[in-house]
């Protein structure tokens, strides 16, 4: 694979994004601007830039890849990725957009005043964007070393990091949300090319190309990778599917980087028009990722995907020595890296250069990158939305900070965490850390949308209930992490890799034993207005 | 808004127009999610549990399971349609509402 023309594409790519940075940067200069793109983006763009931010490359690479090795147990994370959406369609897109100002806090504060919902809600915000933050910078490294040998992983991640930056800290809002529209056209259209090309493979019939899928050879015989149990197998799999299900279903009504797309638009109508667009957009894309990973393993093959997969330092080398592999591993496990057994992250590229040749394979590598950018571009001004608008204008300053100190601190917050995402992915570079994602849905599910909902729809949950639901999903879902097979391996003291089916209804049940404890006289007073306000939109902020 | 102007919040909580506004909405909103779970939920528990008769083919080489995962596509589509066909009239409630709401605020003044 040669690195010059994928290099060329992706400086096109900078260079456009980085236009449309010098142009948002005169549009506004205020924390409206910065956060919100003062709410005059379409439902029809938003709808792309929401479709942009969730789909990054973790989903293009490794969902291609999980169904080229497994399947439709790769699949099933398409699924409930999109139906995810119904959730944020019925429940929380349209009362946030009426009630919330710049983050997730603001809807669950709306009736439950006071510090302590407010902070812990923030807190769970950092987490979760930070989780996925460093999953994506650290596939920046692994990206780098497949695509483009010539550079080191670590160049990768600092690269990404400083234009991320660039693209936040001058453009705001407005800037991330041009950038994840372009990003997700380029996405969509090359998985539609990709999608196109493997089913010509096979002269365009998809009885001959799904036949190919149900016998694919595995080395030893053929598997079935139409049939479920490929990666989830035996009593522990079905728990497994199940509680990953449940994580993936309800996690994106509670992840903030998705939500606090809503308060870039006019109106809750405008919310509803761009989860709909969002939906029909990401709702192909994962229709492709099945075609692309069931191409990838009948057309490419999946030995020769499997050869090629090594994370971190090694794949580099091993790229170019595969001769040396088994005493590289030993070598990196004996130094303390996770070597996975089969990372399928190249399968898209792999499909390209197979059905596309050299110069499609540059495209999805550039896209890749650029995939990357953009939903790390977003995570970050999340982070700092949390940082600046719910812990130092709220809590610190009270409210009394003006429009200049605002922004300064939005800007040092987005800053920080970029420093810090860009620190913390270099030094896990070499590690597995997929299972970030994983972690980020699950924690999202178990402790914000609980909350979230209860909210909304119980008038007598409290300001205790909210604290007492937040923690208990989010402490039972971080502990459960560190307690599987995951982190711990063989050693592991919970079963299951997805905590969702024991942290989701922890998160419930602290709502509601936290309510029943303490009855909250002022937090129930205002249930009606939020009522009112969330149905109608009146009051809304504009 | 600032805060001479605020609507009454409560008595407006209490209007028939806004509870039928709010009802139509629920009738929609409850019964669709329960739904949209309940069908996606199925899937796993089905492919989790009873693996063999989901990998029967079902159409061509496709198995049952692979048909329902792609049918979920379907079923979200059309519950979204549906959700957008509904919605317009509640954004009508609405904006009577908001429009009556806010001439009876700038009245009082």
């Amino acid at each position: 694979m040669t690195s010059q023309p994928s290099l060329v594409m992706f400086a096109i790519f900078v260079g456009f994004t980085l236009v449309v940075t010098g142009w948002a940067s005169g549009q506004s200069r205020t924390s409206r601007g910065f956060y919100a793109a003062d709410r005059r983006i379409g439902g029809l763009q938003n709808g792309w830039a929401i479709a942009g931010d969730y789909v990054s490359a973790a989903t293009f690479l490794g969902i291609t890849g999980l169904v080229a090795f497994y399947g439709f147990d790769g699949f099933m994370y398409s699924v409930g990725w999109l139906v995810a959406y119904l959730a944020v369609l019925f429940l929380v897109a349209e009362p946030l957009r009426n009630t919330g100002k710049y983050t997730l806090a603001d809807l669950m504060s709306f009736r439950l005043r006071g510090r302590g919902v407010r902070a812990i809600a923030a807190v769970s915000t950092l987490a979760i964007t930070l989780f996925y933050l460093i999953a994506q910078m650290v596939g920046v490294g692994a990206i780098v070393n497949l695509l483009l040998p010539r550079f080191t992983d670590v160049v990768g991640i600092v690269v990404v990091g400083v234009l991320m930056l660039v693209y936040v800290l001058f453009g705001g809002m407005l800037a991330t949300t041009w950038v994840q529209i372009i990003k997700a056209g380029l996405l969509l259209v090359t998985s539609i090319a990709l999608t196109i090309l493997a089913v010509r493979h096979f002269n365009f019939s998809l009885p001959a190309f799904f036949s190919a899928a149900a016998s694919v050879s595995n080395g030893t015989g053929t598997s079935n990778l139409l049939q479920p149990g490929l990666l989830f197998h035996g009593p522990i799999g079905a728990w497994n599917l199940i509680s990953l299900g449940l994580a993936l279903v309800l996690g994106t009504a509670g992840l903030p980087h998705i939500l606090i797309r809503f308060f870039t638009v006019p109106s809750a109508k405008a919310a509803r028009t761009s989860v709909a667009w969002a939906m029909v957009l990401v709702g192909v894309f994962y229709l492709a990722t099945s075609f692309m990973g069931l191409g990838a393993a009948t057309i490419v093959g999946k030995d020769h995907i499997g050869r090629r997969m090594y994370a971190g330092q090694a794949i580099a080398h091993i790229a170019r020595h595969p001769a040396q592999q088994s005493a590289l591993n030993a070598q990196l496990r004996s130094q303390g890296y996770i070597v996975p057994k089969v990372d399928s992250n190249l399968a898209a590229p792999l499909l390209a250069s197979a059905v596309g040749g050299s110069l499609l394979t540059a495209f999805v590598a550039a896209v890749a990158f650029a995939t990357i950018l953009a939903v790390v571009a977003g995570l970050t001004l999340t982070a700092s939305s949390a940082f600046a608008h719910d812990i130092w204008f709220s809590l610190v300053r009270a409210g009394r900070a003006d429009e200049t100190e605002y922004l300064f601190v939005a800007r040092a917050a987005a800053l920080t965490v970029g420093a810090l995402a860009i620190a913390l992915s270099i030094a896990l570079r070499g590690f597995n850390v997929a299972f970030l994602v994983g972690l980020a849905f699950a924690v999202a599910a178990s402790a914000n949308v609980p909350v979230i909902l209860l909210a909304l729809s119980w008038r007598r949950f409290s300001r205790l209930g909210a604290i007492a639901g937040m923690l208990a999903g989010l402490i039972s879902s971080l502990a459960l992490i560190a307690a599987s097979p995951v982190v711990l391996g063989d050693r592991a003291l919970f079963p299951l890799e997805n905590p969702g089916i024991v942290s989701i209804p922890a998160g419930f049940i602290g709502a509601v034993l936290g309510t029943l404890l303490a009855r909250d006289r002022e937090s129930e007073a205002m249930f009606d207005q939020l009522q009112v306000r969330a149905t109608t939109g009146l009051g809304a902020e504009v | 808004m600032d805060r001479a102007k605020q609507p009454r919040w409560q008595s407006l909580a209490a209007e028939p127009e806004f509870r039928a506004l709010l009802r139509s909405r629920r009738r929609f909103v409850v019964p669709a999610t329960i739904f949209f779970i309940v069908y996606y939920l199925a899937l796993p528990i089905a492919a989790g549990f009873w693996p063999q008769p989901m990998s029967r083919p079902l159409l061509g080489p496709l198995t049952v399971a692979y048909c329902f995962a792609l049918s979920q596509f379907v079923m979200a589509w059309i519950l979204l349609a549906l959700y957008l066909y509904r919605a317009r009239q509640f954004d009508l409630a609405a904006a009577r509402i908001r429009r009556r709401e806010t001439r009876e605020v700038l009245e009082t003044q």
